[in-house]
């Protein structure tokens, strides 16, 4: 039927699994600015979320690295992380293969796309859950762009993913929510963990509120690594989620949390015809 | 060791594997001495600066049991001991004594 929601999230394993370390103040308000999402999010009535994902290697691997991939299973196991680490407990996330497939099939008209009956939910997509929906209770449909392993999926790539994605939503009689998932500068799994460059994610998410196409996609990926670190690759998921809604954004909650090891950021675009 | 480390990361077996049978489990993979000496004391710090790839690591270090300061020191320390990182897109980039996230 339609694109019912769209929005952004961070996802750095951090945010549950040191969620004591950081100063409860700014904390609790980032947690329920990520919550205020979710219900944002339910009350559009979706039939089913997509989450626009920059997977870690939980799935996908140097022996056959997919630039896109979508799940195409009625339900994922997650966390693969351990649940104790990551403060998230083990859990079954329901699917819908019908709804994959039909997507999928309206996608791959434009993308090519790889697709999957076997995936497990990393961090990047289980932290995002347990603040939108942690009943678990609305059927995921995980979508994974290659941030992850070089060459990189280019970013007017991921433009083209986030327009196949729109189109295909429109397309199936399902009401559909996007939500793309990743960090803007920072330097994660590294001894720079929690080094974040506050000026660059400014105005990348500038940049990202006016839904800039030409802005969005100037950048490359030496002056990303050399300003974001290896983690700013993942502003692949915030383009995909700009071409899909088409409209400007509003960033509900913004700021550095070093020891999440990113710049915690929610924020939600708003769907044009 | 990357592939290693990818399949520690998400099946329940080889994880069982390492815990029970880890000689016979690194026969499967190919490993230089180095990264095989790596593996089995557990040098979370070689690993990386032989450019493990961090999301691996970081799950392993995890799967290690080692508190986050561990873990984030052992990286600091094998690069002090071994030198930058050789290779993939995780290299450090801040200095020896810094403390980023107080950690």
């Amino acid at each position: 039927m339609s694109l019912v929601f769209a929005g952004v999230c961070s996802h750095a394993p951090g945010i549950t699994g040191r969620a004591q370390m950081a100063d409860p103040v700014v904390s609790a308000r980032f947690f329920d600015a990520f919550r205020s999402m979710g219900e944002d999010l339910v009350s559009a009535r979706p039939d089913a979320l997509v989450i626009v994902a920059a997977e870690h290697f939980a799935n996908f691997f140097m022996n056959n690295m997919p630039a896109f991939a979508v799940g195409m299973a009625d339900a994922y196991d997650g966390p693969i992380e351990d649940p104790a680490w990551l403060g998230i407990a083990r859990t079954s996330i329901p699917g819908n293969t019908g709804l994959s497939r039909r997507l999928i099939e309206e996608m791959m008209q434009t993308v090519d796309l790889a697709y999957a009956e076997e995936w497990k939910f990393d961090h990047g997509i289980m932290v995002p859950l347990h603040f939108l929906t942690p009943r678990y209770d609305l059927p995921v449909i995980p979508v994974n762009i290659n941030c992850q392993g070089p060459p990189l999926t280019p970013l007017h790539r991921a433009w083209a993913l986030g327009e196949a994605l729109r189109r295909a939503a429109d397309t199936v009689p399902e009401r559909i929510a996007i939500v793309g998932t990743g960090g803007i500068s920072h330097w994660p799994a590294t001894p720079d963990s929690g080094k974040i460059n506050e000026a660059w994610d400014r105005e990348f998410l500038d940049r990202f509120v006016a839904n800039d196409k030409e802005a969005l996609l100037s950048y490359t990926d030496a002056i990303t690594y050399r300003d974001a670190g290896q983690g700013g690759f993942e502003i692949r998921t915030f383009i995909a989620l700009a071409a899909a809604a088409r409209g400007r954004g509003t960033v509900q909650f913004y700021q550095p949390i070093p020891i999440f090891s990113v710049g915690c950021t929610v924020a939600t675009l708003e769907v044009v015809r | 060791m990357q592939k290693l480390l990818f399949d520690l990361n998400r099946d329940t077996a080889t994880q069982e594997r390492f815990r029970t049978d880890l000689p016979g489990l690194l026969n499967g993979y190919l490993l230089t001495p180095e990264e095989r000496e790596a593996i089995v004391s557990r040098d979370v710090g070689l690993l990386y600066v032989l450019g493990a790839n961090g999301q691996l690591l970081m799950h392993y270090a995890a799967l290690l049991g080692m508190p986050w300061a561990e873990y984030i020191a052992a990286m600091r320390e094998g690069v002090a001991r071994h030198g930058p990182v050789r290779a993939g897109i995780y290299a450090m980039t801040t200095g020896l004594d810094e403390r980023v996230a107080s950690v």
